[in-house]
Parts: structure tokens; C-alpha cells; sequence
């Protein structure tokens, strides 16, 4: 693999840029590898990648039946925070944006992380209790997050509308500066050219049709449409299709897949300076660098596997910005989407091992997964390397909703789906 | 938005009158006190989560505030069937073969 650079940059400026390589290589199937991970998107090969850096593993293959990123990595909002409210999670969500801090360099793909601030609009005097109680297990726990009075909101996000008249009045936020965007699509891209030159292979176009088990029951390998591919073990990390992966198993997992939408505007020069989420009227929003407003809106009410979702849901969210922002009431939006989530009764995500030897599964990651990438693709590494999950994903258990040791984030996210 | 035709009333009314109540036909234990952790897990958390046909709840929560069941694809969105609270689940897999569907997936999945 050729380093990204400056140098390299102005080296193929000089010779019409003939020299750049493909940034990851497409290669056909071996019989067998010593891992599978099923699902090509940011966790999976992030997962593969850490695989072969970390644990030394590389006869490793990521299967995707799309293309890199085409599912919930590249369909998201990009917001990464970590002011989650239990141990379990901030462990995980900590880890995560310690790594995201550092990945472009660690990956040599730059990633656009930018640490903006994501800012949490209180409107009432339950929104100040609750973020308050955040804010202070976060900092006791060494987690940055900050209360501000309505002007600090405004001055740190000026199109705020905060007026006594406001429709929903602010009557405060919290605030964690080191949270913010990242570029999606870079994230699975970056991943893949770091995990392809490790040796890892990339399998686009590859769906997996069922997973043969051998005479302990344990995993022997996947059935595909490019055929029978043989592994030691498997990693399941499949976003809104892991109850279909895992049944192949005969697995069944406490998931309900339904469609998160999002959308964005036409381009405008910068104008919004971080991300402001609100969790009593629904609204999150952040701008891209390409200048987008780019607006998050909730879940449908019914399973379904349709990566579309409601009219009604998006207008409810637009509703909310209009008179949070009333500057944006002309802006023009430009692009819907759908992504399906795959969401667990305790709204957190489960990483572990599984009732079938040498399978493992991550998911559960529901509305909330882009921000989990580095540190849930690390840990998910650790935990297909050693059979066993780390200190830090230890809570996150499979097992946890027959033990009942839940992990109730519902209360925890930023806004309610 | 769904079209969701109400059993009870007899019309079809906007998904905004209704209330989505998860899975259907998952019969509560009349031993709840006795029955092991697992089998506990296996009623109250584990789901198929089906791509495809699904039986669920619905509630007309803004219109006659009864429950009842419906039959429907996950993948399309369209449903086969609604009928009153109480019925036995329909054998649908047998008499309507499901149809292709055009989803996004299923047409711009051909990455290079």
C-alpha cells in the first residue's frame, strides 16, 4: 500500500495522476480462512483490521453481500459522543472516541473527525434533572460534559432561537466538546485499505445463505452465493439483518429491525458551528463540510426491512428544527434515506460470545452504532482472538436478558426512538 | 405512511391512528412465577424479527381503541391481513407466495 501524503499528493499532480492504486484489492474467496466476519460495514472491518493489526490473525474474510458502507455506515448522521449514563456504556463509547481521535493517522485515510461539540437541549425542568444527573456521572467518571445556561447555548450555537416567545423554550443544554462528526463513507473505506494491506480479504457481492455447523455443534463455515467458504470461526456483525444471519445459526437474538431516516439540505456556506440534538422534541442536526445541514429524524413504529420509512416521521422532525432554528424555515432539503437498525429491548448493544462454539455476534447497536465504530470493531476483534470479551465490553453480553442484568440506556439516548 | 385497515371499524385509516403492540401470538405463561430464567428469556425478549411475513399487533389507539392482529411483509411493507383479536394465525405461508419486491437493495446492490 502506498502512504496517502502530501508528497504523494503533489507527485501524481505532477504525472496526471496515473499512479494511484486501488484502495483495496478484490480478491476471489480461499477454501478456508481462519475467520469470517459476516457484514462489511465500519464495525466488521473494523473488526477485521484490528484482527490482523492487534491479534495477528490474517487469513481473515469480510463478507458483504452490497457494497463497503452501504448499509448503516453509510447512512447515518455521523454524530460521535460518549456522555452515555451507565459504566457499561461509557466503558465502550470512551473507548471508541479515544480511537476516533487518532484514527486518521492510525489509518493514514483522513476520516474528518471533528471534535465540534455535540450540544443537548434542555426545554424543561425533567430535560435539566436528567442531563444534570449525566453530566455529573460522565465527570465523575472522567467523561467531559458541561452544563450551559440558555445565552452559553446560544453563543456556542448562534441560529439557536432561545427567546422567552420560542415555541419550545431552552432552558439550558449540555454540552461535550470533544464529541462531533466524522466522515462516514472514509471510515469503512479507511478501514478496508488498512485491513486489505494487512492481508485481509474483501468479499463484495457476497451474501451468506446459511451457516453449516460441524458435529459439536461448533461453526464449519458459511454457505454464499459464490459458494460453500469454510472458517474456524465467525464474527456475525450484520446491523439490521443479524436476526437473519443469526436464525441461520438457529440462534435467536432479542432484536426488532425497524427504518431510521435522515436527510439532508442543498449545500450552504458554514453557518452551523456543532450538533445540536434535542430529546423532547426530536431534532438533531449538524452541517457537513460539503455544507449540508444534515438532519436526523426517528424510527417507524413496525419491524420492516425496507430502508424507507414514513413521510409523517420526517415532517415530525422538521416541525421541531423550524422553530428550534427558525433561520432554516426557506432551506430546501435534498435527499432522503433509510437505514434499518437493529434495536435490543434494553437499547443497548450486544457483543459476545454465543450459545453455537466459535460463533460470536455484535450487534443490537440500534440508532446509535457510527459513533461505536473504532472502539466496538476493537473489541469486537479482541473477542473473536480470544474467545473471550474484553474488560471493557464485558457487560454487553448475549446472556444478559436471561440473567437480567439489563443495561437501560433508553433513558440515555439522545433523543427518544 | 401505512395503510392499516381496522378489522373492527371496517376501513382503512392512516398509520397515524394506530399504535404499533409488537409481535403477535406469543401466549403469556399462565406459571410465570414458576418458569425457569430461560424460558422467561424465550417469552419476554427473544424474537424472530422476520424478513418477511410477520404477525404483529396494532392498536386503533385514535379511532375505535381496540387491538387486533395483521399479517404483513417486512420487506414491502404491505400487509396481507388484519382480522379481530382472539382469531387463530392465519396459514398464509402456503396460499400467497411472496412477491418479488423492487426495494433499493435489491436494485443498486451491484458494487464493482
Amino acid at each position: 500500500m502506498r502512504k496517502y501524503s502530501v508528497f504523494a499528493v503533489a507527485r501524481e499532480a505532477m504525472r496526471g495522476h496515473k499512479g494511484w492504486e486501488a484502495q483495496w484489492t478484490s480478491p476471489e474467496p480461499r477454501k478456508e480462512y481462519d475467520v469470517i466476519i459476516v457484514g462489511g460495514g465500519g464495525h466488521g472491518l473494523g473488526a477485521a483490521y484490528y484482527l490482523a493489526k492487534e491479534h495477528g490473525i490474517t487469513n481473515v474474510a469480510v463478507l458483504e453481500k452490497g457494497w463497503l458502507g452501504g448499509g448503516n455506515t453509510g447512512r447515518n448522521t455521523t454524530i460521535i459522543r460518549s456522555n452515555y449514563l451507565y459504566e457499561e456504556s461509557m466503558d465502550i463509547y470512551e473507548h471508541s472516541l479515544k480511537l476516533w481521535e487518532n484514527l486518521s493517522q492510525e489509518l493514514n485515510y483522513n476520516v474528518m473527525y471533528s471534535p465540534r461539540g455535540v450540544m443537548m437541549l434542555s426545554h424543561n425542568v425533567h430535560d435539566q434533572q436528567v442531563f444534570k444527573r449525566h453530566i455529573h456521572a460522565n465527570r465523575l467518571y472522567g467523561i467531559d460534559n458541561e452544563w450551559l445556561t440558555p445565552e452559553q447555548a446560544r453563543d456556542y450555537c448562534p441560529p439557536l432561537d432561545i427567546s422567552a416567545g420560542a415555541r419550545y423554550p431552552i432552558n439550558g443544554a449540555a454540552l461535550q466538546r470533544r464529541g462531533g462528526t466524522a466522515r462516514h463513507d472514509a471510515v469503512a473505506w479507511g478501514y478496508a485499505r488498512a485491513a486489505a494491506d494487512r492481508g485481509v480479504h474483501i468479499i463484495q457481492n457476497c451474501e451468506v445463505k446459511g451457516i453449516r455447523r460441524g458435529p459439536n455443534g461448533e461453526v464449519t463455515g458459511v454457505d454464499t452465493n459464490r459458494g460453500f467458504i469454510g472458517a474456524k470461526k465467525i464474527g456475525v456483525s450484520a446491523s439490521g439483518h443479524n436476526s437473519v444471519v443469526m436464525a441461520m445459526a438457529d440462534v435467536r437474538v432479542p432484536l426488532h429491525s425497524v427504518p431510521l431516516q435522515a436527510l439532508v439540505s442543498e449545500p450552504m456556506k458554514p453557518i452551523f458551528p456543532c450538533v445540536v440534538m434535542s430529546n423532547t422534541v426530536h431534532a438533531y442536526i449538524s452541517q457537513s463540510d460539503k455544507g449540508e445541514l444534515v438532519i436526523g429524524a426517528g424510527t417507524d413504529q413496525y419491524n420492516s426491512y425496507s430502508q424507507t420509512g414514513g413521510l409523517q416521521i420526517i415532517t415530525h422532525t422538521l416541525d421541531a428544527i423550524c422553530e428550534l432554528f427558525p433561520i432554516f424555515r426557506r432551506v430546501k432539503m435534498m435527499r432522503q434515506w433509510g437505514g434499518i437498525t437493529d434495536n435490543t429491548p434494553d437499547r443497548s448493544a450486544i457483543q459476545g460470545v454465543t450459545p453455537v462454539p466459535n460463533l460470536f455476534v455484535n450487534c443490537g447497536w440500534g440508532t446509535g452504532g457510527f459513533k461505536a465504530t473504532p472502539g466496538s470493531a476493537n473489541l469486537f476483534a479482541h473477542l473473536i482472538a480470544k474467545g473471550e470479551p474484553h474488560r471493557l465490553a464485558a457487560g454487553l453480553t448475549l446472556d444478559r436478558f436471561r440473567s437480567g442484568r439489563l443495561i437501560d440506556e433508553a433513558a440515555a439516548a439522545a433523543v427518544a426512538h | 405512511m401505512l395503510l392499516i385497515y381496522c378489522p373492527y371499524c371496517e376501513e382503512e385509516r392512516s398509520e397515524l391512528e394506530f399504535r404499533g403492540a409488537g409481535d403477535a401470538h406469543i401466549a403469556r405463561p399462565t406459571n410465570i412465577a414458576d418458569i425457569s430464567d430461560e424460558e422467561f428469556e424465550e417469552f419476554f425478549f427473544l424474537r424472530d424479527n422476520p424478513k418477511g411475513l410477520i404477525f404483529e399487533r396494532w392498536r386503533h389507539i385514535h379511532g375505535c381503541g381496540r387491538f387486533f392482529n395483521a399479517a404483513r411483509d417486512t420487506v414491502s411493507d404491505k400487509f396481507k391481513l388484519t382480522y379481530k383479536a382472539g382469531l387463530p394465525k392465519p396459514d398464509l405461508d402456503a396460499t400467497t407466495p411472496a412477491a418479488p419486491v423492487e426495494t433499493y437493495e435489491a436494485t443498486e446492490s451491484n458494487a464493482k
